[in-house]
C-alpha cells in the first residue's frame, strides 16, 4: 500500500505518508485476520470458534463504526472536494467508496452470521480440506471431530481485500486487492463439508478462471501504463484526453481491464464460472460471494470506467452495451432451465449484474447513486435468499434441487413466505426493495439516453420473473414431496440473517427515502481523482 | 392541501382486516380448556375458519360503510380531485403518497367496496373442502381490496403503479392456491402476462419522469403528481411511445383483443369469489388507467391511435360475443362475456364523447354488479352439483325456483335488457360512438344481438327443458339458503335501481368526464339527433 510512485533525490528514499485514521477500516480487518491466523495457531482448539467469532464480529463492526466516522468527517470533504487520495496516490478515500465498503462491512457481517452457524451439523466446512474425498484420511479426521476453523481468518482477508478493491486509486494497487480477496474465496470454495468433489470442482473452476481473468486485468494494467506512463487512474484520465496518439494502446487496455472486472461480477460472456462456482462451493460462503464480492467489483468497475475511463464513455459505451444486453438476456433466458436452486440464484445474480451495468453506462451521479441503492438492497436480499437455502434439508445436506421444494409452503408456511419475499423482491415487485432498485437504474438509464437498454431490460425481468414465479409455483401450489425434505429450526444467526434480509426487502421497498438520499448524497461528486 | 385521510382510511380497513385474519391462530383451540393444544378436531377448525369470516365479513362492512360517508363528503360540482392526500414519499425521485378521487374513481370505490362483503358472503365455504388455510384466501381478499381502493384512488403516476402491480401477487396466490383445475397454469399464465404489460408501462413511467424533469412546466423537477403531469407538453413521439407502454399495459388488464388469452384460464381456474375480483374489480384498473392516464397524459397519441383502438374495441365485442357462444363451460363463457363487454367500455373511451365516457364508466359499476351477480350464482350452482359444464344441468328452474329468478334478472341484465343498468351505459356508448363512428357503432351494435344469444341459449340449456335425474338427485330442495341470498339480491337490486334511476351515479361521473375531455380538447360533435344533445347523458 505504500506505493509511491515519484522519484525524489538520489539516495534519500523519503517516508511515504500514509494517513492511519483515514485508512483504518481497512487495517482494522486485515488486522484480525492476522489475529485471526495467530489465534488458529496459539489458541486451544475447544475455545478457536468462539474467539473467532469474537475477533470476526468486532473487527467488522470497528470498521463499519470507523468508516461512518470518515464518512461524518467534514475536513475531508472541506470546501467541496471529492475526498481525499491518500497513501502516496494509492488509495482513495471519497463518499462512494465509503458507501461500498460500509455495505461490504453491513454485508460481511451478516454473512459471517451465516458461515459461524454450526448448528446442523458440527459446521458446514469441510474437516480436513486437504483429505482425498473418500479416503481414510477424510474418515479419521470425521471421527476425531475435527473442524476447520482457518474460515474465519480467511474471510476476513477476503473482506480487507473487497474493502481495498473499490478504493484502490491506482491499477496495481487494485490488481493486488484483487488477488487479496480472489485466494482466499478460490479456497473457501473447496470447503464444503458435503458434496466435497462438487466442492473442489468448483474451488479449481474457480481458481482456473479467475487466474486467467487477473492475467487479463494485469495485462490490460500494462497496455495502459504504456499508454499513459502511469498505473494511477487520474493519470491515466488526463493522458487520455491530452494523448491522441497511442489509440491502441488505450483501448486495448481498457478492453483487457474492463475483461478482468466484468468477470467478477459475472458479466455475459464472462459469466461461465457463477453457476458451477455458487453451486458447489458452501452455500455461507456462496452468500458471501454474492453479496459482499459483487458489491465490490461493482465499486472497483465504477471507479475505474468513471475516473480513468470517464472522458472515454463514447469509446467504452457501445462495447458496455453490448455487455449489458448479454447478461440481462443471457441471464434471464438461461436461469428458466435450472433446476437446482442454487444455480437458480447465479443465473439471477447474472441477470442483476446486467440490470446494474445499465445505470453504470449512464456515467452519471444518477446512474452511481443507482447502482449504490441497488447493490446495498440486492446484496441484503441475497444474503436471506441462500441463509434460507441453508434451512432446507435433506439427510445427506441441503435439499438444492428444486423438486424437493415442492409444497414447501404447506410443511412450513413461514420459511416459505420469506423466501417468496425474496423472490419477489429479486422480481422487482413494487413495495420490495428490488422495484425501487429496478426503478433508480433505470431512471438513471433513461435520463442517460438509454431507453432500448431500459426497455430490454424490462423484458429480461419479465422473462427473469417466470423462474422467480415458478419457484413459488412449486413452493406454494404443488402437493408436498413424500419424505420431503424437512426444515430446520434456524439457529439464532440464521434466523438474524434471514429477518434481516426480509425487514430490508421490505423496510427499502416502502421507505427507501433514507437509503436512497444516502447514496444520493455519497454519489453527487463521484469520485475522488 | 390535506383533508381528513378519508381514502388512506377506507384502504387501511381490509388491510388492517386482513392482518387480523393471519393472527387468527391456527392451532388449538379457540378458548383454553376446550380441548388439548396442538389439537386440531374438526370443530375446532370449523370454528376458527367461522370466526376468520366473519372478522372479513365485519371488516368489509365497516369498509362499505366507510365509503359510503366519505361518498357524501364529495361535492360532484366541486373541483376535479377532491379528498386529497398529499406527502412527499421518496423525494429524490419526486414521488408523492398522493391521494383523491374524481367522480370515476369515487363510483369505481364505491363498486369494490359493494362487492366485497357480496363476495366474502357468496365465498363463505367455498374454500373450506381444499384443505388450506382457510383464512388466508379471506386475508388475500382483503389485502387485494386495499390494492384496488389505492389504484383507484392515487393521482400520482408512481403510486398507482405500486398498487396496479402489487395488487398482481394477492391474486396470484388466491388463483394458484386455492383455485380449481390447471390452477398453477393460469396462475402463472394470470401473473407473467400482466408482469410483462406492467414492465413495459413502468419503462413509460420512468420516460414520464424523465421527460417531466426537462420540462418548464414542473419548474424542471421530475414529478410524477398527474396534475402536474397534464401540464407538461410531450412531442407528438414521445407522447406516442409512452401512449403505447401505458395502453398495452391496460390493454392487457382490461383484457382487449388480442391480449386477452389469459383471462379465460384464470376465469375457469379461479374460484367464483376470486373470478368476481378479478372481473368485476381488477379488470376495470385497465379501463379505468386508459381514461385517466392514457387519455390525460397523452392527449395527440390518444387521437393518433383512436381508430386503431376503436377497431380492436369493436373486435373484442364480437369476438368475445362469438366465442362465448360456442363456450361448454359456464364460467368460460362468463370469462368471454367480459371480453365483449370491455370491448363495449374501450370503445366508449375512445369515442371521445360526453356520452361514450359517461357510458363507459357507468358500464365499468355496471358490469361490476351484473357479472358479480351471475358469476356468483354460477358458483352456488357449482357448488352444488360439482360441474361447470353446461352439459351437467337442465331443468334446474323446477327445483330452484328463487335461483332461477335471479338468474334470468341478471342474465337479462348482461344482455342489455332494457330497465335493467347494464341497458343504459350501453346504450350511451353506443349513442356515444354512432356520433362520431357510424361503422363502428353500428357493427358493435350486433354485440347486443350475439349477447342476447349467449345468454339465453345458455339459460335455456341449463335452467329450462327437462331436468336430468343426477340434477334432480343433487339439487331439489336444495334452492338459494339465507347467506346466499344476502351476498346477491343487493347486487340484483342495485341492477334494478341503477336500471330505473341511473342519475345520482351519472351526476358524479359526468363532471369528471367532461373535464377529462376539456383536458384533451375534445368538444363533442354536433348531435345526430338533438334529443341526444339535450338530455346530456340522460337517456
Amino acid at each position: 500500500m505504500t506505493l509511491a510512485s515519484s522519484a525524489a533525490v538520489p539516495g534519500a528514499i523519503p517516508a511515504p505518508i500514509i494517513e492511519y485514521s483515514q485508512l483504518a477500516p481497512m487495517l482494522v480487518v486485515f488486522s484480525a485476520a492476522i489475529v485471526g491466523v495467530l489465534v488458529e495457531a496459539f489458541v486451544p482448539r475447544a475455545l478457536r470458534r468462539a474467539v473467532h467469532l469474537v475477533v470476526a464480529f468486532a473487527s467488522l463492526a470497528a470498521a463499519f463504526v470507523w468508516t461512518c466516522v470518515i464518512a461524518g468527517t467534514s475536513s475531508l470533504f472541506a470546501n467541496g472536494a471529492a475526498g481525499h487520495v491518500a497513501a502516496m496516490g494509492a488509495v482513495g478515500v471519497d463518499r462512494p467508496t465509503l458507501f461500498i465498503q460500509g455495505t461490504i462491512l453491513v454485508l460481511a457481517f451478516v454473512s459471517v452470521m451465516l458461515i459461524a452457524d454450526s448448528s446442523q451439523d458440527v459446521s458446514v466446512f469441510a474437516g480436513q480440506a486437504a483429505a482425498a474425498p473418500g479416503s481414510p484420511e477424510e474418515r479419521e479426521g470425521l471421527l476425531a471431530g475435527l473442524v476447520h476453523t482457518e474460515v474465519y481468518p480467511l474471510v476476513l482477508f477476503a473482506v480487507g481485500g473487497m474493502l481495498l478493491f473499490p478504493a484502490s486509486n491506482d491499477l496495481l494497487t487494485m490488481f493486488v486487492a484483487l488477488e487479496v480477496l480472489s485466494l482466499p474465496l478460490y479456497l473457501l470454495c473447496g470447503l464444503a463439508r458435503r458434496r466435497r468433489l462438487l466442492s473442489h470442482e468448483a474451488a479449481v473452476k474457480y481458481f482456473l478462471l479467475g487466474a486467467f481473468s487477473s492475467a487479463f486485468f494485469l495485462f490490460g494494467i500494462a497496455m495502459l501504463y504504456g499508454f499513459s506512463g502511469s498505473v494511477r487512474l487520474s493519470s491515466i484520465a488526463q493522458a487520455a484526453s491530452t494523448n491522441a496518439a497511442n489509440d491502441t494502446l488505450l483501448f486495448a487496455g481498457i478492453a483487457l481491464t474492463g475483461v478482468g472486472l466484468l468477470f467478477k461480477i459475472g458479466a455475459v460472456p464472462f459469466q461461465s464460472w457463477k453457476p458451477d462456482v455458487y453451486q458447489g462451493a458452501p452455500t455461507p460462503v456462496t452468500a458471501l460471494m454474492a453479496s459482499c464480492t459483487v458489491v465490490s467489483a461493482f465499486g472497483a468497475l465504477l471507479r475505474v470506467f468513471y475516473v480513468a475511463f470517464g472522458t472515454l464513455t463514447w469509446d467504452w459505451r457501445p462495447a458496455m452495451w453490448v455487455v449489458a444486453i448479454l447478461t440481462m438476456v443471457v441471464g434471464a433466458i438461461i436461469a428458466i432451465t435450472q433446476r437446482d436452486v442454487k444455480r437458480l440464484l447465479a443465473y439471477s445474480s447474472i441477470a442483476h449484474a446486467g440490470f446494474i451495468l445499465t445505470a453504470v453506462i449512464a456515467a452519471s451521479a444518477a446512474g452511481l447513486s443507482g447502482s449504490l441503492f441497488y447493490l446495498a438492497t440486492y446484496g441484503i436480499t441475497t444474503i436471506g435468499a441462500f441463509a434460507v437455502i441453508t434451512l432446507v434439508r435433506d439427510p445427506g445436506g441441503e435439499a438444492n434441487h428444486l423438486s424437493r421444494w415442492a409444497g414447501l409452503g404447506k410443511r412450513s408456511p413461514l420459511v416459505a413466505g420469506i423466501f417468496a419475499l425474496f423472490l419477489l423482491g429479486f422480481a422487482g415487485i413494487p413495495l420490495t426493495s428490488g422495484f425501487t432498485g429496478k426503478f433508480a437504474v433505470f431512471q438513471a438509464a433513461i435520463g442517460g439516453g438509454a431507453l432500448p437498454l431500459v426497455v430490454v431490460g424490462v423484458v429480461s425481468s419479465a422473462i427473469a420473473a417466470f423462474f422467480y414465479v415458478r419457484v413459488i409455483v412449486v413452493m406454494f401450489f404443488s402437493d408436498p414431496v413424500p419424505d420431503g425434505p424437512e426444515v430446520v429450526v434456524p439457529s439464532l444467526f440464521t434466523g438474524t440473517a434471514v429477518a434481516l434480509g426480509a425487514v430490508a426487502t421490505l423496510f427499502f421497498g416502502i421507505i427507501p427515502a433514507p437509503l436512497l438520499d444516502l447514496a444520493s448524497h455519497a454519489a453527487n461528486q463521484l469520485f475522488v481523482r | 392541501m390535506n383533508s381528513f385521510p378519508w381514502l388512506t382510511v377506507a384502504g387501511g380497513i381490509p388491510l388492517l382486516g386482513a392482518v387480523v385474519l393471519v393472527l387468527v391462530p391456527s392451532r388449538g383451540a379457540l378458548s383454553p380448556g376446550d380441548s388439548a393444544p396442538g389439537d386440531s378436531a374438526p370443530g375446532d377448525i370449523a370454528a376458527r375458519n367461522r370466526l376468520a369470516k366473519l372478522l372479513a365479513l365485519a371488516f368489509s362492512l365497516v369498509t362499505l360503510v366507510w365509503v359510503i360517508v366519505m361518498a357524501t363528503r364529495f361535492n360532484a360540482s366541486g373541483p376535479r380531485y377532491q379528498l386529497t392526500e398529499t406527502y412527499s414519499w421518496i423525494p429524490q425521485f419526486g414521488v408523492h403518497y398522493a391521494v383523491g378521487v374524481d367522480g370515476i374513481a369515487l363510483v369505481l370505490i364505491g363498486m369494490t367496496a359493494v362487492l366485497q362483503p357480496a363476495v366474502i358472503l357468496a365465498s363463505w365455504n367455498d374454500v373450506d373442502v381444499l384443505g388450506k388455510p382457510v383464512k388466508n384466501y379471506f386475508a388475500l381478499m382483503m389485502v387485494l381490496q386495499t390494492m384496488t381502493i389505492g389504484v383507484f384512488a392515487a393521482t400520482d403516476v408512481f403510486l398507482f403503479y405500486v398498487f396496479f402491480e402489487a395488487m398482481l401477487i394477492p391474486m396470484y396466490f388466491m388463483i394458484g392456491s386455492f383455485g380449481v383445475g390447471a390452477r398453477q397454469y393460469a396462475a402463472v399464465k394470470f401473473l407473467l402476462y400482466s408482469l410483462l404489460g406492467g414492465l413495459l408501462m413502468l419503462v413509460a413511467v420512468i420516460a414520464l419522469y424523465v421527460y417531466s424533469g426537462e420540462s418548464a412546466a414542473t419548474g424542471h423537477h421530475g414529478t410524477f403528481l398527474i396534475q402536474t403531469l397534464v401540464n407538461v407538453t410531450l412531442s407528438s413521439t414521445t407522447q406516442k411511445w409512452l401512449f403505447l407502454g401505458f395502453f398495452i399495459a391496460f390493454a392487457i388488464k382490461a383484457p382487449l383483443w388480442p391480449f386477452h388469452t389469459w383471462l379465460p384460464d384464470a376465469t375457469a381456474s379461479a374460484q367464483p369469489g376470486a373470478a368476481v375480483l378479478m372481473l368485476g374489480v381488477m379488470d376495470k384498473v385497465g379501463t379505468f388507467g386508459m381514461i385517466r392516464y392514457c387519455l390525460e397524459l397523452f392527449p395527440a397519441a390518444a387521437h393518433y391511435f383512436t381508430v386503431l383502438i376503436i377497431t380492436l374495441a369493436v373486435i373484442s365485442v364480437l369476438y368475445g360475443a362469438i366465442v362465448a357462444i360456442g363456450q361448454t363451460s359456464l364460467k368460460r363463457l362468463i370469462g368471454y362475456t367480459s371480453i365483449s363487454h370491455f370491448g363495449f367500455i374501450v370503445l366508449g373511451i375512445f369515442a371521445l364523447t360526453s356520452q361514450g365516457g359517461s357510458g363507459a364508466t357507468l358500464y365499468m359499476v355496471n358490469h361490476g354488479f351484473v357479472t358479480g351477480a351471475l358469476f356468483l350464482l354460477i358458483g352456488f350452482l357449482i357448488a352444488r352439483r360439482g360441474s361447470d359444464k353446461i352439459a351437467d344441468y337442465g331443468g334446474v328452474q323446477k327445483i330452484m325456483p328463487v335461483f332461477a329468478g335471479l338468474f334470468l334478472v341478471s342474465g337479462l341484465a348482461g344482455l342489455s335488457m332494457p330497465g335493467l343498468s347494464t341497458f343504459v351505459s350501453e346504450f350511451l356508448v353506443l349513442v356515444g360512438t354512432f356520433d362520431r363512428y357510424k361503422v363502428p357503432a353500428v357493427f358493435a351494435t350486433v354485440g347486443i344481438i350475439l349477447a342476447a344469444i349467449y345468454i339465453l341459449w345458455m339459460y335455456q340449456r341449463t335452467m329450462n327443458g327437462p331436468t336430468p335425474e343426477p340434477v334432480a338427485a343433487q339439487l331439489t330442495g336444495r334452492d338459494l339458503r339465507a347467506r346466499e341470498l344476502l351476498a346477491v339480491v343487493p347486487l340484483v337490486a342495485l341492477i334494478i335501481a341503477m336500471g330505473v334511476y341511473p342519475k345520482p351515479v351519472l351526476d358524479v361521473i359526468n363532471p369528471a368526464v367532461h373535464s377529462t375531455l376539456t383536458q384533451i380538447h375534445v368538444t363533442d360533435p354536433v348531435p345526430a339527433h338533438p334529443a341526444t344533445a339535450q338530455n346530456g347523458a340522460q337517456p
